[in-house]
């Protein structure tokens, strides 16, 4: 206990800023059953003092709370049983992650985990039946607080319970990968604890959670406390028996762990160090020692904490919650004009998609036009498709779905259709003179002060506004495939793009609920831009020698979410021609078009590996015959430290060109329109802890300690 | 051929512990009080299916806030009724719970419902008697009523003035008792089994449990109530000891059609005889239960005599009194509210009236030799109310 206590008197020394969650005490006269009186619980209410916008926090003034309350109620006599629970709407959601930066040696990160762990097992061990009543979010340490009581009710209102830490570069190091496994089994426990996190932190609803078996039972909201209170009397006096599932410790275990290790490989390639420690966790808390794996998730943690992969996932999450909410450098909201009518020009696959996304989110007329009737009937009949696929899902009503297939019509005279739009958006074929006339003849058309957009990924947008009488009103607005999923939306200020024109694109982006990100009109913008320039080392090395297969594992290694030629084949190889040759024209010096990419184009072929049978890939013969290659093969440390040396390049002189505000837009880029990993922070993280940065420019692209160790 | 009326039974009730104004239900809202009450009415009678509840009737005083926005169908929405089920929002303030009882149950007995819930709810510590009140000047210009009537304590001063027989030590030595049988009540397990446990918010303290009915004072002694200050009039007789507190409190209940009773199988435990609502003076208006018992009684066909159990809600004690010797029954009768009333339990103004009738459905329950009994409340504005019942677990024979 007193050691305890030292631990958690230093952690609090250490911990400046902790919002601290309380562990209110309170008895309850539990309610009798069958005339049997089932005595007074000790409730233990934890709450930091805010609403549910600032959800509640472990940090170690809050555990030293907890420990305090869960002691007092141990030392009494006439307490039956601890119950905690959280309050409205909000368990917990977590350690508190701010004050990870101050841990600055190993040995305080293990403190960390054993104070976790010692007060929250005194739920466990410490001589009274717990129940954990989850009214709501219970994320990490939150979720582990309810995994250390012997029951658990869940509330069927609760959403977001989950064990988020991998998804960040941690593990569960409270006690989850441990009592997890031991409650629901490893298969389930991997699921959770792994792929969930990896699987862009998916989390569970109350109902999935009671389905897996970590909660004991569900209860409906409206009285969740009452019945939960109930619940608990009856198993005290023994009328209800709370059953749990036999877990299956031989074969299956193992099975589930090699299945974890796969889906982690298949994710990071062996990149991010977390997801292998919390596998080895849960492969070993197969023994149900406690104390061991305790202690083996102490050591697991403070390795975690004090690791660059973290710092640099710390770095990624702040980003995507907060600068992604607040883009840097956009005008005051308040400028943005009303969009109550949105027309898109085009209305071939991409036009279409975009329909479907303006008309879903904004829920306003969408009229789409092309070069003729038959193309418009089919670009709204894709719309249409799209929306009875919702309906199908379940993802919206009958009455909703009518409602935006209702909103979306085709015109061929846009007169007609396009004079009362207030936000017209282009995705024709990428080419500027075609862009320029279709901006020239909507000018006729539309308000002077109706925004015109384009979605062009390389072109000028500066020039496409050039010969219009109201320039002011163009700006880029730059999309991301597949548009339904990717969050990131370059928001482009031309030359002459107004505030008003601008804060108007940036409101509408954020309707659509996307992540704007604010790009001066620079070629290919950031991420194109820095794709390219990357990829243009791998072809140029591939030109040279390097077996393709050699190249793709050198890359992929780092963890990004595919290899360079697989990511070629999902951007198409004419695409990407074009793009490279762009970017050849704006800067020579950097940026070379790779012949065997032209001929791979010209020989009509989509990717340069084909498929066996039972899906495994190899390069495509045919385009080894096509392809004419040197004899220089570089390594697999060459390659990287070429590619990541011309990353380095590009985006020091896109910083010193005012590309982007500052390195966190390229990070926040890179993250949300190329899905870079968190483990790399995006890029420049890795760039500054590699030595890259340094190397290449003369300077970090960010200070120590604002993503990575200090 | 005229239609056809139809027996209404009274077949379950419950209500929330009551509370002291900024008591246990400080951080809770009205509406969830009620809320919960309707969802236990629910859980206690299994073999009514949701979908059959016909009407969801519920009273407040003050209907705004967490009392406003319809609370009779947002209750029932909120409770997990089905969307089919429709609702409303009902006031005459005190009596507020009563109303909903007899407007749905006239609704049954008409033929346009077969089941209703009806009950009441008062956060008095959030909505105190006359928030938001605005009374016509014609009432004082054209002096029709007394400024007086529109201060409750004020007309149980004045019914004092108007029986001068019913002194503060009558009325002092009622509130003793009442505290007395209700303390009594609780220790014989006749209370409990019609409260509802409710969770309880206090974000200085944590989440708690209210399972007991905070205002009683257990205990209470002449000596204790004769020191009181009397707030309504200098030297007056009415203090917060022999007068209901300022409280928080929900009540609900379930009425059927009889025949709908027997086909789903739920259990009555008072079947409705008749009601009266009259108007008093309302500077006085702690004498309207007696005209609203008069018409009830009439309409039933009965005399007070026939009456064997009653629940008299106790405003002030100097209106019971009233009440009862104007029928010739003693202060201490056994039959009168024998486990204790609003001056113990609270008086959540809209609420109260199925307080009472829970309480009786009690008296009947422990007496099976007793064929009728009523429920009465005066109401502030002048008014009383009654309903008559007879018990379904008559076992005929006298009483006498």
């Amino acid at each position: 206990m007193t050691d305890l206590q030292a631990l958690i008197d230093e952690a609090v020394a250490i911990e400046t800023d902790e919002v601290a969650t309380f562990a209110l005490s309170r008895d309850i006269a539990l309610p009798s059953v069958s005339s049997k009186r089932a005595g007074t619980m000790a409730l233990i209410t934890l709450d930091n003092g805010h609403d549910h916008t600032k959800p509640n926090t472990f940090g170690p003034k809050g555990l030293a709370s907890l420990s305090a309350a869960i002691d007092a109620a141990l030392a009494r006599d006439d307490v039956v049983a601890i119950g905690v629970t959280g309050k409205p709407f909000i368990l917990a959601a977590g350690a508190d992650l701010s004050g990870l930066p101050n841990l600055t040696d190993h040995s305080q990160a293990v403190n960390l985990g054993r104070i976790g762990h010692g007060v929250m097992r005194k739920l466990t061990d410490g001589g009274k039946p717990s129940f954990a009543f989850v009214n709501g979010i219970a994320l990490g340490g939150g979720l582990e607080v309810a995994l250390h009581t012997s029951y658990r009710t869940v509330s069927a209102a609760a959403g977001m319970l989950a064990t988020p830490e991998v998804f960040l570069g941690l593990i569960p190091g409270w006690g989850g990968t441990f009592l997890l496994p031991n409650l629901i089994g490893a298969d389930h426990a991997v699921k959770v604890v792994v792929e969930n996190a990896l699987n862009q932190n998916k989390m569970l609803t109350g109902p999935q959670a009671v389905q897996l078996g970590i909660g004991d039972v569900l209860l409906e909201p409206a009285d969740f406390l009452e019945q939960s209170l109930l619940w608990a009397s009856k198993v005290l006096t023994g009328e209800i028996e709370v059953q749990r599932r036999e877990i299956d410790r031989g074969e299956a275990w193992d099975a589930a762990v090699a299945r974890g290790k796969a889906f982690a490989d298949a994710k990071v390639y062996g990149a991010a160090p977390a997801p292998y420690r919390a596998l080895e966790l849960i492969a070993a808390a197969k023994d149900a020692d406690r104390d061991r794996g305790f202690a083996a998730e102490d050591e697991a943690l403070a390795d975690l904490v004090m690791s660059e992969e973290l710092r640099s996932g710390l770095y990624a999450f702040d980003l995507v919650n907060k600068r992604a909410k607040r883009p840097a450098g956009a005008p005051d909201k308040a400028l943005a004009r009303p969009v109550t009518k949105v027309g898109i020009v085009g209305a071939g696959l991409m036009a279409s998609q975009l329909a479907v996304l303006f008309v879903r989110r904004l829920e306003v007329p969408v009229v789409l036009t092309d070069l003729d009737q038959e193309r418009v009937d089919k670009g709204v009949a894709y719309v249409h498709a799209e929306v009875d696929k919702l309906l199908g899902k379940g993802r919206v009503s009958a009455d909703k779905a009518s409602q935006l297939k209702g909103l979306v019509s085709g015109t061929v005279d846009k007169q007609e259709s396009f004079a009362d739009a207030d936000f017209v958006i282009e995705a024709v074929f990428e080419e500027l003179k075609l862009k320029k006339s279709i901006f020239a003849d909507l000018e006729k058309i539309v308000r002077d002060d109706t925004v015109l957009a384009t979605n062009t990924s390389s072109l000028s947008v500066t020039e496409m506004a050039a010969d219009l009488e109201h320039p002011e009103r163009v700006v880029g607005f730059h999309f991301f495939n597949p548009v339904a999923i990717l969050p990131l939306l370059e928001i482009v200020r031309a030359d002459r793009t107004d505030d008003d024109s601008l804060a108007t694109a940036f409101a509408v982006g954020k309707g659509l609920k996307k992540s704007g990100v604010l790009v001066k009109d620079a070629p290919a913008f950031v991420v194109n831009r820095l794709l390219t320039r990357f990829l243009g080392e791998v072809t140029t090395a591939v030109d040279e020698g390097m077996p393709i297969e050699a190249a793709d594992k050198a890359l992929v290694s780092l963890g990004l979410p595919m290899p360079p030629f697989v990511l070629l084949q999902l951007v198409g190889p004419a695409v990407a021609l074009h793009v490279a040759e762009t970017m050849h024209a704006a800067y020579p010096d950097r940026y070379s078009v790779s012949d065997n990419l032209r001929r791979l184009v010209e020989a009509n072929k989509s990717s340069v590996y084909t498929w066996s049978a039972d899906g495994k890939p190899s390069v495509d013969p045919e385009v080894a015959a096509l392809m004419e290659i040197g004899s220089k093969a570089s390594t697999a440390d060459e390659l990287r430290e070429r590619a990541l040396s011309a990353l380095a390049d590009e985006i020091r002189i896109m910083l010193d060109e005012g590309v982007v505000a500052e390195a966190q837009d390229i990070d926040l880029c890179m993250i949300l329109g190329a899905g870079w990993p968190f483990h790399l922070g995006g890029i420049t993280p890795y760039l500054d802890r590699s030595g890259i940065a340094e190397k290449v420019t003369g300077a970090r692209f960010l200070p120590k300690g604002v993503a990575s160790l200090a | 051929m005229p239609r056809q009326i139809r027996d209404v039974v009274f077949v379950d009730g419950v209500r929330t512990p009551f509370g002291k104004a900024k008591g246990q239900y400080a951080e809770t809202r009205a509406d969830d009080l009620v809320i919960k009450c309707i969802r236990e009415l629910l859980r206690r009678n299994p073999s009514l299916p949701p979908e059959k509840v016909d009407e969801v009737a519920i009273a407040a005083t003050t209907q705004i806030g967490d009392q406003g926005l319809t609370i009779g169908r947002t209750a029932a929405l909120l409770a997990g009724l089905p969307n089919t089920t429709p609702g409303y929002a009902i006031d005459r303030m005190c009596a507020g719970a009563m109303t909903a009882v007899t407007t749905a149950a006239s609704g049954i007995a008409f033929g346009a419902y077969d089941v209703a819930v009806a009950g009441g709810v008062e956060h008095m510590g959030r909505h105190p008697m006359g928030e938001g009140v605005d009374p016509n000047p014609r009432i004082i210009a054209e002096k029709l009523v007394d400024t007086s009537a529109l201060v409750m304590g004020s007309t149980a001063e004045n019914l004092h003035d108007r029986y001068p027989g019913i002194t503060k030590q009558r009325a002092d030595a009622f509130a003793v008792a009442s505290q007395e049988r209700a303390a009594k009540a609780y220790a014989n397990d006749l209370i409990q089994p019609d409260l509802v446990p409710i969770a309880t918010r206090s974000a200085e303290q944590g989440w708690g449990l209210a399972t007991v009915d905070e205002p009683m004072r257990p205990g209470t002694t002449l000596e204790d109530l004769a020191g009181l200050k009397t707030p309504f009039r200098p030297h007056g007789r009415v203090t917060p000891g022999n007068a209901a507190g300022i409280n928080d409190g929900a009540t609900a209940c379930v009425l059927a059609d009889a025949q709908t009773a027997a086909e789903l199988g739920l259990t009555v435990k008072m079947k409705l005889v008749s009601y009266g609502f009259a108007g008093v003076e309302p500077e006085v208006m702690g004498i309207g239960p007696v005209p609203a018992t008069e018409k009830a009684l009439r309409l039933a066909g009965l005399t007070i005599d026939d009456i064997e159990a009653f629940e008299v809600n106790e405003a002030f004690a100097v209106q019971v009194i009233a009440f009862l010797e104007h029928y010739g029954i003693a202060d201490d009768d056994p039959r009168v509210n024998p486990y204790g009333g609003a001056i113990a339990y609270g008086h959540p103004l809209a609420s109260s009236g199925v307080r009472l009738m829970n309480q009786l459905a009690r008296q009947f329950e422990q007496r099976p030799e007793v064929r009728y009994g009523l429920t009465t409340m005066c109401v502030g504005l002048g008014m009383g109310g009654t309903v008559i019942w007879e018990n379904p677990h008559y076992t005929g024979g006298d009483t006498q």
